[in-house]
């Protein structure tokens, strides 16, 4: 049971990254960013490919894969402010061309990191004082290393105006902001992030597999909307921490669900469709309570 | 300061094409406080977009400070220019603080990676709130989505000049009001206007407001500036003077005639400028 938790809790803070940065594009920027189940696979293709490869230093990996994520974003972005398509066409369509991407980079379907030097690997042993908890501190100080740094940026002067574009277009043009440039910043930085976020799972998991981002923008939507409900407020400290905890909930109950579930006939591959339906009625409950509202109104 | 020169601007070209303005000459210099009234349809707001840049000419160009600014976007304008809009909803961002408002209005250029809303700065804004004496400086946290229709717009007054803006564009920010908070605002936007000389253009629907207001007025129908007054001739002129002056034109209409019933709390705000 413990160490099942610990399992939870470790996956909760890896995927929380990529919840990082759906938060960034969906509650942020109000910008429905699909993109992310292609970058978050990119993220994860090119890490496995340079550990396996080069050899390369497991932690410059991540730092790889964010800047390759940042690209798939303004691939989006470019998409939708220059070229006119709309915000879910355009992740949609990047998102596709990435599968084919992410294929070429690995070469084949699946890469295995059983014999590579990885990140969660090296901590182990480094850290050995730490026992079954290294690779736990290890990804919780990434995640937590990333989330003062965003709250950081989203308080500077170029974040107060990445904010605002989610805002109000029309009021931030007025302060002298180039809309298009802010939601480029937005989607790169959110790919970036998810990016980094499937380098990290890779490593963790020992694998990266073509397939291992679908539903990315689902379980980033379920952990934004889970934490969303816990921590209702608007400063940004306890909006990214209420995003980190949503993740770390949904990953605990996931698990549970998996050891447990057998009992009610719940099998792995219904995970996605509970997810969904979870994210759904979140998103469902407070449009239906404003209709019925309004219907009392109107008798 | 500004200037712009013979500015058309047709709407859906072809068959069911609008004329919007046509031929239009305005200059304004420094220090000018110009009211424009107009019956719907005149071109009021298409020129006030025309200037931020959010419309573009069909054929003329505007000028501000002696540069032509045509063609640039309206991001960039809204460098020189203050705007404030009649719904209040359009030119604050609900989900942030009112000092994150501020913030964003004071840093209008050359935004980068410097914390936005220093300790210092904060008890600048609270100061400055304390002194439109409507109980905003202790809501400094508050969302503004939470703040009231003329809070808002109050806000939104204090965010258009608080860099000092080389025109300020007020498109019927005191329409959606009642008319307690319509004069409210108004004394603000005449203190804050008066206090740096600031060139304003005024768009209003209240003909009261707009002969009380400023030193020059001009009146719109149809794309063109009918009429102009200014000076003495203007602080003479009456609601009755201007309305004649609309029907000897066979122009005036039914909503030109409600015009006429002033509001009530217009009439504590007649300062002379």
């Amino acid at each position: 049971m413990v160490s099942l938790l610990i399992h939870a809790a470790e996956q909760g803070l890896a995927y929380g990254i990529a919840a990082l940065g759906v938060f960034l594009t969906y509650r942020v920027l109000k910008f429905p960013d699909l993109t992310v189940d292609g970058s978050f696979v990119t993220g994860a293709a090119i890490a496995s490919l340079l550990l396996v490869r080069t050899g390369m230093d497991p932690f410059t990996v991540l730092l790889v894969a964010f800047a390759a994520g940042c690209g798939a974003g303004l691939i989006t972005g470019l998409l939708n402010t220059r070229l006119g398509i709309t915000n879910l066409l355009a992740g949609v369509l990047t998102m596709i061309m990435l599968y084919s991407i992410n294929l070429r980079i690995m070469g084949r379907p699946n890469l295995s990191l059983l014999r590579a030097s990885t990140a969660t690997r090296l901590v182990a042993s480094t850290w050995s004082p730490l026992g079954s908890l290294a690779v736990l501190v290890f990804i919780g100080l990434l995640t937590v290393a990333i989330k003062v740094g965003l709250d950081y940026f989203l308080k500077t002067e170029i974040g107060f105006a990445l904010r605002a574009t989610g805002d109000s277009e029309r009021m931030i043009t007025a302060q002298g902001v180039s809309v298009n440039t802010m939601k480029l910043l937005g989607l790169a930085l959110s790919n970036g992030l998810v990016a980094l976020s499937g380098a990290l799972v890779a490593q963790y998991s020992g694998f990266a597999d073509v397939g291992m981002g679908i539903g990315t923008i689902v379980t980033g939507l379920a952990a934004v909307i889970i934490g969303g409900t816990l921590i209702r407020s608007h400063r940004v400290g306890l909006m990214t921490l209420s995003v980190l905890l949503g993740s770390l909930i949904y990953r605990v109950a996931v698990s549970l669900a998996l050891r447990y579930g057998y009992v009610v006939g719940f099998q792995a591959s219904d995970l996605k469709l509970i997810t969904s339906l979870l994210v759904i009625i979140a998103l469902v409950v407070p449009y239906v309570r404003e209709r019925r509202l309004r219907r009392v109104q109107s008798c | 300061m500004l200037n712009l020169e013979r500015i058309s601007k047709t709407f859906h070209a072809g068959a069911d094409r609008v004329l919007a303005l046509r031929n239009l000459d305005l200059f304004l210099v420094e220090s000018d406080f110009l009211t424009i009234i107009g019956s719907n349809g005149a071109g009021k707001s298409t020129l006030l977009n025309l200037i931020a840049g959010t419309v573009l000419p069909t054929t003329g160009c505007v000028l501000i400070d002696d540069v032509d600014v045509t063609s640039m976007p309206a991001y960039r304008r809204a460098r020189m220019i203050g705007r404030i809009v009649q719904d209040p909803l359009a030119g604050t961002a609900p989900e942030m603080s009112v000092a994150e408002n501020l913030a964003l209005a004071i840093k209008r250029v050359g935004r980068g990676l410097r914390p936005a809303l220093p300790r210092k700065l904060r008890t600048r804004f609270r100061d400055q709130l304390a002194a439109l004496e409507i109980g905003l400086e202790s809501r400094l946290n508050a969302p503004v989505s939470l703040l009231s229709g003329g809070e808002r717009q109050a806000l939104a007054v204090l965010m258009a000049t608080l860099v000092e803006p080389k025109l300020l564009l007020l498109d019927e920010h005191t329409a959606a009001l009642d008319p307690a908070n319509a004069a409210m605002i108004v004394r603000l936007t005449e203190s804050f206007v008066c206090e740096a000389g600031l060139t304003t253009l005024m768009v209003t629907h209240n003909m009261e407001q707009a002969i009380a207001v400023g030193n020059r007025l001009i009146m719109m129908h149809k794309g063109e500036i009918i009429h102009e007054v200014q000076g003495h001739e203007k602080q003479r002129a009456s609601v009755e003077d201007l309305v004649d002056l609309f029907a000897r034109r066979h122009v005036v209409d039914d909503e030109l005639l409600l015009e006429r019933m002033p509001e009530p709390a217009t009439e504590a705000i007649k300062l002379p400028l």
